[in-house]
């Protein structure tokens, strides 16, 4: 088979990138705020970060599915997108610096798999 | 040496030549904002998963005036990413037709900001519950 006849493994990487980048779209700031001004800004009360409360927020089934989603699909927006701006400046797009962008997503994926499976159901 | 002497455009900071490109290039580097970020929830993640002391390491770390300024510039790069991920929508889906009518580009990037926004208020309610004791 010619080799530009060979099926891409794009069309993955580029859903994994849109899934994420609408994802981080919607949520992402509200997130943010949430996390590092949520409290002192007052929208939320004193414990709402409280080890318990997290806790129980990553045990329970919807949240640790919210909370993998998150992370993963947000290294994987990241990494694609930068990945593909590596040419706009000037750095040559080789297999090393794919294995690097793209395995920081998949470490954080399989971190972040490994951290929720440790905090039980 | 080449007797041809050819021209070779210069692309050195190519990017800086035109607005539409600085904008490009700033869209684009807002994916390092939402690594950052990733990176900072999976810390937290992996702290809450080794116990009590260690997340609330992660907690006076959130409270560290430079991760307090860090964070802030990265809440502004990620309300950018959401502004420009739907202002450039029109042009990255498929035509959206509503009977032989196209839908215009601005109702498409309209409807986008308004569900940024609901999801926004969604999630603030959402943790507001969740503080109160839900879950």
């Amino acid at each position: 088979m010619k080799d530009s006849l060979k099926r891409s493994h794009e069309p993955v990487f580029w859903l994994l990138f849109g899934a994420g980048g609408m994802l981080a779209a919607l949520a992402g700031a509200m997130l943010v705020f949430l996390l590092a001004f949520g409290v002192p800004a007052g929208l939320l009360p004193a414990g709402a970060l409280s080890y318990a409360s997290m806790h129980a927020l990553a045990t329970h089934v919807l949240g640790k599915g919210a909370l993998f989603a998150v992370v993963a699909l947000f290294f994987w927006h990241a990494v694609h997108r930068i990945f593909h701006s590596l040419h706009d400046i000037g750095i040559h797009a080789t297999l090393r610096a794919r294995l690097l962008v793209y395995g920081s997503a998949a470490a954080g994926t399989l971190v972040a798999a490994w951290a929720l499976l440790a905090l039980g159901f | 040496m080449n007797a041809r002497r050819p021209y070779i455009r210069p692309m050195t900071r190519w990017y800086l030549r035109d607005p539409f490109f600085i904008e490009y290039m700033a869209h684009e580097g807002t994916a390092v904002f939402v690594w950052l970020f990733a990176l900072e929830l999976l810390a937290g993640l992996v702290c809450l998963a080794l116990g009590e002391a260690a997340w609330n390491g992660f907690l006076a770390w959130l409270g560290w005036l430079p991760a307090r300024l860090a964070n802030g510039l990265i809440l502004l790069m990620l309300l950018y990413h959401g502004i420009t991920w739907f202002l450039i929508l029109p042009r990255t889906i498929p035509p959206v037709r509503v009977g032989h009518a196209r839908v215009p580009g601005w109702v498409l990037s309209g409807a986008g900001m308004l569900a940024m926004v609901a999801a926004s208020a969604a999630l603030a309610v959402g943790a507001a519950w969740l503080a109160q004791g839900g879950l």
